[in-house]
């Protein structure tokens, strides 16, 4: 049911970009949309990183996968329990650039009936570094359509990336590895019966989006031929906020925009703002030097209390007994 | 017949059919079952109002009724928009979850009961789905198909059951790419059920206790002292040696707080002993306190608040007891409050100077804003600077392994000053497989408030990570004896080994340290301090007699 909505919704977006280019709402479709869309990504990312940050960090509780810093002679893990920001800033460079804590991942498995054994499981990890990277890297690429002359890195990836020379034009490795990542992701869940159990709508609808955006681009690039001279003309006019809308554009493009309008809009209000969020997590991105520095939480407020004097009111004859001393002599009878 | 309270009601065949597949039905759909010995009995009225808490009511979890207020709903999602604005980790938590379920079958719940809502991920959807309803546009737009869900009695019930079956042991966090800890969550949705006065009785009647008689047992100020003399006397009993106790004293250099399990629990109390021990051999200028008579805080399984109510007293009696430095015992959850809450809380501590070790001059300069230390970080020193007189052969009939308490392990680090202590005075040391120790350390599973009878069922089947893991090393080493630095390992812990590694026993790392270590004007040693005879120490034919002479007098 879950897969089903989000496909729906997915093939939609697609068919409604697509039908809007073959009618000729290019306007709509090629500019306006995009702008909007590019709008809320900027302004809700905005927002929400604004909603988050400025929400108070109440205590230090960074989650610590390594030795601490204590005694001179032994060796401090910097990385997996910083004791300083510069650590702790290393930790969440190893976070957002490696996915590090999914090199962590385990599958549980039950041996022999009776015994608990943890297989290391790198998967996800691939799947997502396959992605994510590839991502990068195709947006970095898609600068081509957007400046004029193309900046010299923006040319120098693209070479590297296209390095195996196969097929004309060339094939990206980007290309292949991201449907791969793509892919794989999405077939984790449907066959993990646990991600299965736990996946929304929501969880596939990014994964439909960014599906149909690769699938569509590589149809445009290697198989449609689309006229790439009209589309980098609309770009540049946009990014130059004149726009200028050329005729004979793929409709299939339109539907690739469509695609990519949506998936940029629905960002900043749904899991994918991830993106943000992982640099605000406070058992990632704190010192664990708490016993060192004091963290101020800045809500703080007086409690009550159960103070000694009302602790030896109510049992000074007991302690006195005991010989233990006390602030205030036994009163005699 | 065995009661569901109790361990051999349970067959370990029935417990390991585990099937860690879903049901059919989907999540939102599937009731809770508040089948006997998984679930706790709820707080009583007459702690609830020693502590001031909204709702104090006598009532059961299987009333269909739960006496909640009138404007309960209203309550819930009032302190839920409250603790979003006052909380990051719980705003971000909410909202970057990829549901990856990378979390999934880290739980030691889920590994044990298959039950998916004791996934990390599923426990904290427990509160997410309500935050969709309530706070964020897709959820108010699309409701369920976003993964919404309205708020109703039958989920207050639901996050009370699996709120109360995570132990807040952040294993989960290790493992998520976004540092995503259910702990947290768990924390936050205790908080919401007890806006409605819902708390389980395990853990409120410590803390009411604590509360009161600055401990969690309601051991009062005689008793305290009782107990202690108690033990002086065994300690003399097998050492021949007899230790002050120093109580309430004004000017010592050292306040020492420990939890007060170690006060009456078997193995704790031996632990316990140890301290006696070594720090009468250090001739250490310190005191015991009865007002602040317990460093474990059961109210990091409550609130913030009563956290930092119940904290308050260690800062005040250092300060009116006039000490230099705190010095903290062997506990698990009290150093997370220790370590990463205490100098928020209560602090600071500006009287207190930097702790200071007055044997090897070692500055302890990473606790130089809180001024406490960890009993290991004191040890780990002492012997790193020969200032322990050790015979490790004492404990050459120990084959030792070590459990990583959850909290020490993920909200503090300390890994290798109490593998250090351990190697220094065992011979025989072997570590539990990887994915089970340090930062991947599985929880003994009746952590945070837990850990009572009533919920056997459910500690037995957390506990099996750990008892899976103790097993194993236990066929291939022959280990007979875990060390923990955790009072409530030491309660729970001997009841997962006997269960699930029948033989292991469970020790403190100073009993291990104390039955090792030589003490000036000692007698022959020939019991350790269980009163156990200690094998190749045995006494020639000769002794015999005077010694049993001599126990016959004490007693
Ligand atoms: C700073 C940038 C980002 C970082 C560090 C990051 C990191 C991660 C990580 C660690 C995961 C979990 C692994 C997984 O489930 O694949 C993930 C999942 C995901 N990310 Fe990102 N991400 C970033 C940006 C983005 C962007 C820009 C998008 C798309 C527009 C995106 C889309 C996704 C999707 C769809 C998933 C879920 C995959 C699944 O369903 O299994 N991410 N991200
Ligand atoms: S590992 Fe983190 S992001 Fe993945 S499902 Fe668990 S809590 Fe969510
Ligand atoms: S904190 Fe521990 S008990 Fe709670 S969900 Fe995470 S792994 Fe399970």
């Amino acid at each position: 049911m879950n897969v089903l909505v989000a496909l729906g919704a997915a093939v939609g977006v697609f068919a409604a970009g697509m039908a809007g280019g073959a009618l000729g709402l290019g306007w709509l479709f090629g500019v306006v949309i995009p702008g909007l869309a590019l709008l809320v990504f900027l302004g809700g990312l905005a927002v929400k990183v604004w909603d988050w940050v400025s929400t108070p960090v109440p205590f230090r509780i960074p989650t610590t996968c390594g030795q601490q810093t204590s005694l001179d002679w032994i060796k401090p893990n910097k990385l997996e329990n910083p004791h300083t920001g510069i650590q702790a800033l290393g930790r969440m460079a190893l976070e957002v650039l490696c996915f590090r804590s999914l090199l962590r991942n385990t599958k549980a498995e039950m041996v022999q009936g009776r015994r608990l054994a943890y297989r290391t499981s790198l998967g996800l990890w691939l799947g997502a570094m396959l992605m994510h990277w590839s991502l990068l890297v195709i947006l970095i690429r898609h600068l081509r359509l957007m400046t004029n002359p193309v900046p010299a890195f923006v040319s120098f990836l693209e070479a590297a990336d296209g390095f195996l020379e196969i097929g004309l034009p060339a094939v990206f490795v980007t290309t292949v590895t991201f449907l791969a990542g793509v892919t794989y992701l999405l077939a984790r869940r449907f066959t993990n019966p646990q991600v299965r159990y736990i996946s929304l709508a929501g969880d596939y609808f990014p994964l439909f989006l960014l599906l149909g955006i690769g699938l569509s681009g590589v149809w445009m690039r290697h198989f449609g031929k689309v006229d790439i001279a009209a589309i980098k003309e609309l770009m540049l006019s946009l990014f130059h906020f004149s726009p200028a809308v050329p005729e004979g554009i793929s409709p299939v493009f339109y539907g690739h925009l469509f695609l990519a309008s949506v998936l940029l809009a629905y960002i900043p209000f749904s899991k994918i703002a991830h993106m943000a969020g992982i640099f605000l997590s406070p058992t990632r991105n704190l010192a664990n030097n708490n016993r060192a520095v004091r963290h101020v939480n800045p809500w703080d407020y007086p409690v009550k209390v159960h103070t000694y004097e009302e602790y030896e009111e109510e049992l000074r004859d007991k302690m006195v007994a005991a010989g233990l001393p006390v602030e205030k002599p036994l009163e005699k009878e | 017949m065995s009661k569901f309270d109790e361990a051999s009601h349970y067959r370990q065949e029935d417990l390991l059919k585990i099937d860690w597949r879903p049901p059919k039905t989907p999540w939102m759909k599937t009731p809770v079952d508040f089948r006997p010995g998984t679930y706790i009995y709820p707080g009583k009225a007459k702690n609830l109002k020693v502590l001031d808490l909204p709702n104090p009511r006598d009532w059961s979890v299987e009333d269909q009724d739960w006496k909640l207020p009138e404007d309960w709903k209203k309550r819930v999602l009032d302190g839920m928009a409250d603790r979003l604005s006052k909380y990051r980790s719980f705003k971000v938590f909410m909202d970057t979850c990829v549901r990856c379920g990378a979390c999934a079958d880290k739980c030691h719940f889920f590994l044990g009961s298959g039950d998916p809502k004791n996934m990390p991920v599923l426990r904290a959807e427990l509160l997410r789905a309500v935050y969709r309803k309530d706070f964020t546009a897709l959820g108010k737009i699309f409701g369920e198909l976003a993964g919404a869900r309205e708020l109703t009695t039958d989920v207050i019930k639901e996050w009370f059951y699996y709120f109360y079956q995570c132990t807040e042991c952040r294993r989960c966090s290790v493992f998520c790419p976004y540092g995503i800890d259910t702990a947290e969550i768990t924390m936050m949705g205790r908080e919401l059920l007890g806006l409605l006065g819902i708390y389980v009785n395990w853990v409120i009647e410590p803390v009411a206790n604590c509360y009161r008689f600055g401990n969690h047992l309601a051991i009062q100020p005689h008793g305290f002292v009782d107990t202690l003399e108690f033990m002086a006397d065994d300690i003399e009993d097998v050492t021949g040696i007899r230790v002050d106790i120093p109580i309430n004293r004004k000017g010592a250099e050292i306040l020492f707080v420990t939890p007060s399990g170690d006060l009456v629990a078997d193995p704790g109390i031996y632990t316990c002993m140890g301290y006696l021990l070594l720090f009468h051999e250090l001739g250490l200028d310190y005191t015991w306190s009865t007002y602040a008579s317990d460093g474990g805080n059961f109210g990091l399984f409550t609130s913030a608040e009563a956290m930092k109510r119940l904290n308050a007293k260690i800062y005040a009696e250092a300060k009116r007891l006039k000490v230099k430095w705190i010095l903290g015992g062997e506990c698990g959850h009290m150093w997370r409050v220790i370590h990463q809450y205490m100098d928020t809380l209560n602090g600071p501590a500006d009287f207190l100077e930097v702790p200071r070790s007055p044997i090897t001059g070692t500055v302890f300069k990473h606790a130089r804003s809180t001024k406490m230390i960890h009993l290991m970080e004191f040890v780990a020193d002492l012997i790193r600077h020969n200032k322990l007189k050790l015979d490790k052969s004492r404990n050459d009939h120990l084959r030792v392994t070590f459990h990583d308490s959850c909290n020490p392990s993920r909200a503090m680090g300390i890994f290798e000053e109490p593998r250090y202590v351990i190697r220094s005075v065992c011979n025989h040391f072997y570590e539990m497989p990887d994915n089970t120790i340090r930062e991947q350390t599985f929880c003994c599973g009746g952590g945070a408030g837990l850990g009572t009878d009533e919920n056997m069922e459910m500690r037995l089947r957390g506990g099996l990570p750990r008892g899976s893991a103790l097993r194993h090393v236990q066929e291939k080493y022959g280990v007979n004896m875990m060390a923990a630095m955790c009072a409530i390992d030491r309660a729970t812990l001997v009841t997962v080994a006997d269960y699930w590694a029948p033989g292991v026993k469970i020790t403190g790392i100073t009993e291990l340290v104390a039955n090792a270590m030589v003490f000036t004007g000692e007698k022959r040693r020939t019991r350790n301090l269980r009163g156990e005879p200690i094998p190749g120490m045995e006494l020639e034919e000769s002794e015999t007699t005077t010694v049993e002479q001599g126990a016959a007098i004490h007693g």
